[in-house]
């Protein structure tokens, strides 16, 4: 096992989806995303985001595009017209994901360096 | 038909504001049948309505009617297609600019077309009496609480009628409201002579829209392994090379910048996705679930055997309405204890605010201190005393005058505060109006699409 963070084993995308915002995560190789399915739950989404969501984190798997797709409700401090935060939108929201540390069996990460 | 019957749809503009050298480049960088234009987000239409309200021959994307008349000599000769959204609530006043600019250049031999029906601001009470309740889609609140103050009410129409207007033999077709990919299914399913039943396809053709539809983000813009991107100042706008059978390829011109590979292609599809099973739409429910992605060369990415399902019964609607105003000032504090410094002065705001005999309560008051970390709080370890930030400060309220003494007692903070105030060169920021978003659904039955078309 190695510690490191998600941007070590995946790429990511948000944006709004009304007053919370959506990331979208995929893993490099078909193994990491089993590893990220049976890790990366909405629990774990959830108490990352703590400060920035005060709603529920719902997740949905796209296996085909060795995806997950994550659905942060009430994250955008009221909405992409009516708050004044910087990220309005959710913007950010993927970036700051790929800081989350986890721990990557050795030769899962060996395969994302070389992928 | 021949199945090598290859169609090239581009996004020109993937939002309004985009850089106009997207279109400019794409009619001469390489070959694209169709360009389309992208350029209505939620709050436009509520922008557009108040021009309109203003001047009744404004309320469209004015600076497409410019970038066109750059580009229609060469469209015209190569015979490139052109399909925008740009109309806004006012496509009429924006086919009118368009003949005045073709007028203008000498241009002839041309067919335009609006498309209309998706403007709904004037039948809201009829629709209402007739039994559309416009609930709010995101939490149920009934259309009453905010039926007063309604700026904007439109349609999202689907492909159906821009098939229509490539039917009449349009070379630009203008619309309101219609949805985003159908800008890029109308030609598809116009070229292949697509059913409107045939769910397979009119998918297909819904996710070709959906991954360009924002211009550059899927050839590598805001992609997060962005130092794999070549040349972003070059970046190459978005093609659909669309066949038949529902399969297409995404890619870009050749010699462009940008990155176009399964990543950034698979980037794009996560965007602003809710349940990827139901991508709801208004001429199917593509499935997500269903895409078959890989490389197929160099800036090459091929998608096939995607599924789709028969559309719901309802249109999404998007209303605006006013919902009080707002005001945000920003100053750059430096220099040691920065942010106990911004403390003291956010505090000096709102105590002269009460001076000058105005009260903003502390809920509606906003102090975000940017360099403390907020947009990743929590995420990552905030710096522990950042010698420089920004002070954003603000408020909402129903009362403008009390917000606009916010904007007069920022700049007096750099002689009577604290040292180290720097870089209040923005003027003094004055209070706006707050634009609300309401999701709505309509009964299709309920709306009806018309096409204008007109030869020159």
């Amino acid at each position: 096992m190695a510690l490191t963070t998600l941007a070590a084993i995946a790429i990511a995308r948000s944006g709004d989806k009304g007053k919370g915002s959506n990331i979208g995560v995929m893993a490099k190789t078909p193994a990491l995303y089993e590893f990220l399915r049976n890790t990366l739950t909405s629990d774990v989404v959830k108490n990352y985001f703590r400060e920035i969501c005060h709603g529920p984190v719902t997740r949905y798997e796209v296996p085909n595009l060795q995806s997950l797709n994550f659905i942060l409700e009430d994250s955008l401090g009221g909405g992409g017209t009516e708050t004044l935060i910087t990220d309005a939108q959710g913007k950010v929201h993927g970036l700051g994901l790929l800081h989350l540390p986890l721990d990557v069996p050795d030769q899962l990460l060996a395969e994302a360096s070389h992928g | 038909m021949s199945s090598d019957k290859i169609v090239r749809v581009a996004n020109a503009q993937g939002f309004w504001g985009d850089s106009v050298l997207g279109p400019l480049r794409l009619v001469d960088e390489g070959p694209v049948d169709y360009l389309t234009f992208d350029y209505l987000a939620e709050i436009t239409m509520s922008i557009m309505q108040k021009q309109k309200m203003k001047d009744p021959n404004m309320g469209y994307a004015r600076d497409f009617v410019s970038m066109l008349e750059k580009i229609l000599p060469t469209c015209k000769a190569k015979g490139i297609k052109v399909i925008a959204n740009a109309g806004g609530v006012n496509p009429k006043a924006c086919l009118s600019a368009i003949e005045a600019i073709m007028a203008r250049a000498g241009i002839t031999g041309m067919t335009l077309a609006v498309v209309e029906g998706d403007d709904i601001l004037d039948r809201i009470d009829s629709l209402v009496a007739a039994g559309e309740t416009f609930a709010n889609l995101d939490d149920g609140q009934p259309l009453s609480t905010v039926r007063d103050r309604i700026t904007s009410a439109n349609v999202y129409i689907g492909a159906k009628p821009i098939v229509e207007a490539l039917k009449l033999g349009a070379d630009i077709i203008i619309t309101g409201r219609a949805s985003d990919p159908s800008l890029v299914l109308a030609p598809l399913i116009h070229e292949f002579g697509w059913s409107m039943e045939d769910y397979d396809k009119l998918a297909a053709g819904t996710i070709a829209g959906h991954i360009i539809e924002c211009g550059p983000q899927c050839t590598g813009g805001n992609y997060s392994n962005w130092r794999e991107v070549q040349d972003f100042g070059r970046i190459g706008y978005p093609i659909v090379e669309a066949r038949a059978d529902g399969s297409f390829v995404v890619t870009k011109h050749e010699g462009t910048g940008g990155l176009v590979s399964v990543e950034t292609v698979t980037s794009q599809l996560l965007y602003e996705l809710g349940d990827p099973r139901n991508y709801l739409g208004p001429d199917c429910i593509a499935d997500f679930t269903t895409i078959h992605i890989e490389q197929q060369g160099k800036d090459r990415v091929a998608i096939s055997r995607i599924r789709g399902r028969a559309p719901t019964p309802t249109y999404k609607v998007s209303m605006s309405y006013t919902n009080g105003f707002k005001i945000l000032g920003t100053l750059c504090i430096s220099g040691p204890d920065a942010v106990e410094k911004a403390h003291v002065m956010a505090d000096m705001v709102w105590q002269r605010i009460a001076m000058h005999g105005y009260n903003i309560p502390e809920e509606d008051r906003f102090l975000e201190l940017f360099g403390t970390n907020v947009l990743y709080k929590g995420l990552v370890p905030a710096p522990v005393q950042p010698s420089e930030i920004m002070m954003r400060i603000g408020a909402r309220g129903q009362d403008r005058n009390a917000l606009n003494v916010l904007g007069m007692e920022l700049a007096p903070l750099i002689t009577s505060g604290p040292p180290g105030v720097t870089g209040f060169a923005g003027g003094r920021p004055l209070a706006t109006e707050v634009v609300g978003y309401w999701p709505a659904l309509i009964d299709k039955e309920k709306v009806t699409t018309n096409v204008i078309s007109k030869g020159h």
